[in-house]
């Protein structure tokens, strides 16, 4: 049960971080660790205890296996994830390179 | 496992939270790869090795493409003295936690202990899978067998990612 | 960007090219092992991106590579899709129907559709990080120039 509430101040670091900062880089840094919370508490819920991994020996198919399901949402995500991160830095490279600044309450002022 | 795990999670919090408040934001980014690569960890002790692959060399990726950014432009974290303005998101953003922290000991209820929840969804992917999918690996079965809308879906975001991506970069700004 | 020294230069020489066959080996494998097609296509896109640091873009002569990476990463696509709906195509109603012969599990040959899938997906997966990885590269090259 512990590792449930990690895993959630784990987000809530996170969630922290993106409300507060006022870099974009960081912002950026703290919605990645938003996402990796939820990756952890998704593969959390899938794992059985004394289960081994989803991977079927045909010789002797009657295991307890880990639940499939969450690990391919998961692996899916992850690399939405670094598209979604990369194009984020790109979108912050392009304002850095139009205002000089990583600072969103100077963008906010300046309005070019 | 569940301490091992837990230790290894409480290392990522205390990561994310160097993350956080480092003034220079080289050692941000790696502080967020702590994160990352603990996460590779939790994957091989939750008995998940293909998220293990692919994580490992995401972050790795994803730490190439921050350095890059970080070393590129100004590494100074823009810092200021905490005025009024300041104070009015903490005070939010502590209210919004404390709401999502009530929700989290109400659905805690719900939560089974770890290691010991049914596979109530998935039973009927794993029985049989085999002989339905000829796939050995239930992870690459389950991906694209039973829940091919899923991955094709997300290979539609990947390339609108990356549109996305060429679209922002290739115009050119007004100076 | 200027490429780094001899010595990493000759190292990535001797690298690259292994994990290139390490990626296709998780690609093709990826109904057997742990891996598949996202796996094996990031570890295809980890080759170039380990070359393209090692030698610097001065090296690549770099101008509009990433048209040729988007090209392949819609291709790739769109086979994909051409498999899912070839199930329609033989008078069934099922998206994503495994109608090939499914073979003995456990072997290299088997699974039906399982394994193109996963190639396609691995060269879709592979093209798109690499196209954002070169668009970057680009971007930052025009600027300093």
């Amino acid at each position: 049960m512990t590792v449930y509430w990690l895993c959630f101040i784990l987000f809530l670091t996170g969630l922290y971080g993106v409300i507060t900062r006022r870099n974009l880089v960081k912002i950026a840094i703290s919605l990645s660790i938003m996402e990796f919370s939820i990756f952890l508490l998704l593969a959390l819920v899938g794992y059985a205890d004394g289960a081994v991994a989803p991977i079927v020996d045909p010789a002797d198919p009657f295991k307890v296996y880990v639940d499939p399901l969450p690990q391919a949402m998961v692996l899916t995500a992850i690399v939405i994830g670094l598209a979604t991160t990369a194009m984020l830095m790109a979108v912050i490279i392009r304002l850095y390179r139009k205002y000089g600044t990583f600072d969103i309450r100077e963008i906010k002022n300046l309005r070019g | 496992m569940e301490l091992a795990i837990s230790v290894i999670v409480g290392f990522m919090i205390l990561g994310a939270l160097y993350a956080i408040h480092a003034r220079d934001l080289l050692s941000a980014v790696i502080a967020g790869g702590i994160v990352g690569y603990g996460l590779v960890i939790c994957f091989l002790l939750l008995k998940a090795p293909d998220l293990a692959i692919v994580q490992i060399v995401v972050e790795t990726i994803t730490l190439i493409i921050m350095v890059a950014v970080v070393l590129d432009s100004s590494r100074e974290e823009a810092f200021t003295k905490p005025d009024s303005k300041g104070y009015v998101t903490a005070a939010t953003a502590i209210v919004i936690m404390a709401v999502l922290f009530y929700f989290l000991v109400v659905s805690s209820a719900s939560l089974d202990r770890l290691g010991e929840g049914e596979l109530r969804m998935s039973q009927s992917y794993i029985e049989g899978a085999v002989e339905k999918t000829g796939s050995v690996n239930l992870v690459t079965g389950v991906l694209f067998d039973f829940r091919g809308y899923d991955t094709l879906g997300e290979a539609t975001v990947l390339i609108t990612a990356v549109l996305g991506v060429l679209t922002i970069l290739r115009i050119k700004g007004k100076k | 960007m200027k490429g780094m020294t001899v010595v990493v230069k000759k190292t990535t020489q001797l690298i690259a090219g292994l994990v290139f066959l390490y990626g296709i080996y998780i690609i093709i494998h990826g109904h057997l092992t742990p891996g598949g097609g996202f796996a094996g296509g990031v570890i295809l896109a980890g080759s170039f991106i380990l070359l393209i640091l090692a030698y610097g873009s001065d090296f690549l002569h770099l101008v509009r590579e990433e048209a040729g990476t988007t090209l392949y990463e819609n291709l790739a696509i769109l086979v994909v899709l051409v498999l899912a709906l070839s199930g329609l195509l033989l008078g069934t109603h099922v998206f994503f129907l495994n109608w090939a012969p499914k073979g003995v599990a456990g072997e290299l040959i088997s699974a039906g559709l399982l394994p193109l899938y996963n190639i396609f997906i691995g060269i879709e997966v592979a093209a798109s990080i690499l196209s954002i990885f070169l668009a970057l590269v680009i971007f930052k090259e025009e600027i300093t120039k």
